[in-house]
């Protein structure tokens, strides 16, 4: 099935451009194989600027290694990787962020995980802290020890603690999964108010309610390429690939 | 029997009288160990963290070094330190040989070893933990060192403490570069092998009360770090 590239007017384009932001991501060729298996098999790809890029397939497919991929983790084998025409690297990293499945806290207080993204990224600032735990809904809990909170509360904190790097990209791998719903509600109201602010949100997710509730385009992959890439609505209502049809159908996807 | 008895006996009552000399061993025990672990500290621990979070040519092979060094025979380190301190030696002029410096240095190189060794594998399991985290933050590769070495606080004072016991609990070395001299290089395991020999095994016996205290006492601070970093979630 060939890449549809030819986006609908989304209302993340719409939201980029009200932005400003000029950052669309293109990718060709790109590979990388652990041993003799290959994971990411020839993937071309090319997304607008703003909105919410869900990236969705079966396990195993390549998923988070693409975001690795796209966010300089994990150097390519072959292909290229461009954001706005530079090369992925350390320079379009320093503009992006990244939330794990499994946050990975720093071994200190709440705010003081805060703290250390904030120096690093320019110098110390509380009241730019505060607000961020006000936002994650952890003000009240800025000493505690970051690892002594919950899933969903690390997880907030490791949302607030990406976005206080000011990112224009925000690369998520399975942020809600093993999150009860109302952390859930949480996390995804973050997303929605990132969007909001003009940032890129690539995502992974295999919550289909989650990427309709969110999505404005899908990148389905399937065995390490991109099977199908359409409109969030386009790809829920009629689904164009037969392995989207068979993984939105709750069917094993081989 | 009975002399066994009495031996305990008396070396109780010479902990709890801990007259002068008794303080003055256990005293310089102390000041050599503690300042050979400070020593050790200072090289061990920024080199572990090298060796922790930086890949370049012949690391392997350092890492095997570091790790083989950890058993280096303490009679061995006397023996090389000995003749390094020696009139004879290379470092003869510094008149060191006997004195208490002799015997940290000795320590020192005993343990350094064993602080790089352990603090790397401590640093590398947890910089292994942020890897991916700190390479999406691009974080300087001093403000990463600076991050690990805080957040492996308690894992690098356990470090420490490990250590500490082994230097306080050696003889080999430092009996060789001590010379075991009243007053002034006699420390607690030296008394202990010389009073032993003498047949006082009053006074051995108190000694190995204080050193069996010390080793309790430090393996009581491990634990209680331990159970520190666990209850504050910093484990």
């Amino acid at each position: 099935m060939p890449e549809r590239l030819a986006m609908d007017a989304t209302a993340g384009q719409t939201a980029a451009r009200d932005a400003g932001n000029q950052l669309p991501l293109q990718v060709s060729g790109l590979a990388w194989s652990a041993g003799s298996k290959r994971l990411i098999d020839g993937i071309d790809l090319r997304l607008e600027n703003g909105g919410v890029t869900v990236i969705m397939g079966p396990n195993g497919a390549g998923k988070s290694l693409l975001i690795r991929l796209l966010h300089g983790l994990v150097a390519p084998e072959a292909g290229e990787i461009a954001w706005n025409g530079q090369r992925t690297g350390e320079a379009t990293r320093a503009e992006q962020a990244m939330v794990f499945q499994k946050p990975v806290l720093l071994r200190r207080s709440v705010a003081a995980n805060i703290d250390f993204v904030l120096k690093l990224k320019g110098g110390a600032d509380p009241a730019r802290r505060d607000e961020l735990l006000a936002q994650a809904g952890l003000a009240d809990k800025a000493h505690q020890p970051a690892r002594a909170l919950s899933g969903g509360e690390q997880q907030r904190l490791a949302m607030v603690r990406a976005l206080a790097c000011k990112p224009q990209v925000l690369f998520l791998d399975e942020p809600t999964a093993s999150l009860d719903p109302a952390s859930t509600q949480m996390i995804e109201a973050m997303i929605a108010d990132a969007r909001m602010a003009g940032v890129k949100i690539l995502m992974v997710t295999h919550d289909a309610g989650q990427a309709r509730r969110l999505a404005h385009d899908i990148v389905f992959i399937h065995r390490g390429r991109v099977a199908e890439h359409t409109a969030a609505a386009t790809f829920f209502s009629k689904p164009a690939s037969t392995p989207a049809q068979d993984y939105l159908a709750g069917k094993i996807v081989l | 029997m009975q002399d066994f008895a009495e031996a305990f006996r008396l070396a109780f009552q010479l902990v709890w009288q801990m007259d002068d000399e008794l303080a003055a061993i256990i005293g310089l025990s102390l000041r050599v160990s503690l300042t050979a672990v400070a020593i050790a500290a200072a090289i061990g621990l920024p080199l572990g963290a090298l060796l922790a979070t930086t890949r370049f040519r012949g690391r392997g092979g350092l890492l095997v070094l570091v790790n083989a060094l950890m058993g280096l025979p303490p009679v061995v380190v006397g023996l090389l330190v000995y003749m390094m301190l020696s009139n004879a030696g290379p470092m003869g002029f510094l008149q060191l040989l006997y004195t208490p410096t002799a015997m940290i240095i000795a320590q020192a190189i005993l343990i350094t070893p064993i602080v790089t060794a352990l603090s790397r594998q401590v640093l590398e399991d947890l910089n292994t933990e942020y890897a991916e985290q700190f390479a999406s933050l691009s974080v300087p590769w001093p403000a990463r060192v600076q991050a690990l070495m805080v957040d492996a606080r308690y894992g690098l004072l356990t470090v420490l403490l490990a250590g500490f016991g082994r230097a306080v609990a050696e003889v080999g070395a430092v009996i060789i570069v001590g010379g075991n001299i009243a007053h002034l290089t006699r420390v607690m395991t030296t008394a202990i092998a010389l009073e032993t020999s003498k047949g006082d095994l009053a006074l051995a016996l108190a000694l190995g009360i204080v050193l069996l205290a010390i080793a309790l006492s430090v393996n009581a601070a491990v634990m209680s770090l331990r159970l520190t970093a666990e209850r504050t979630a910093h484990a």
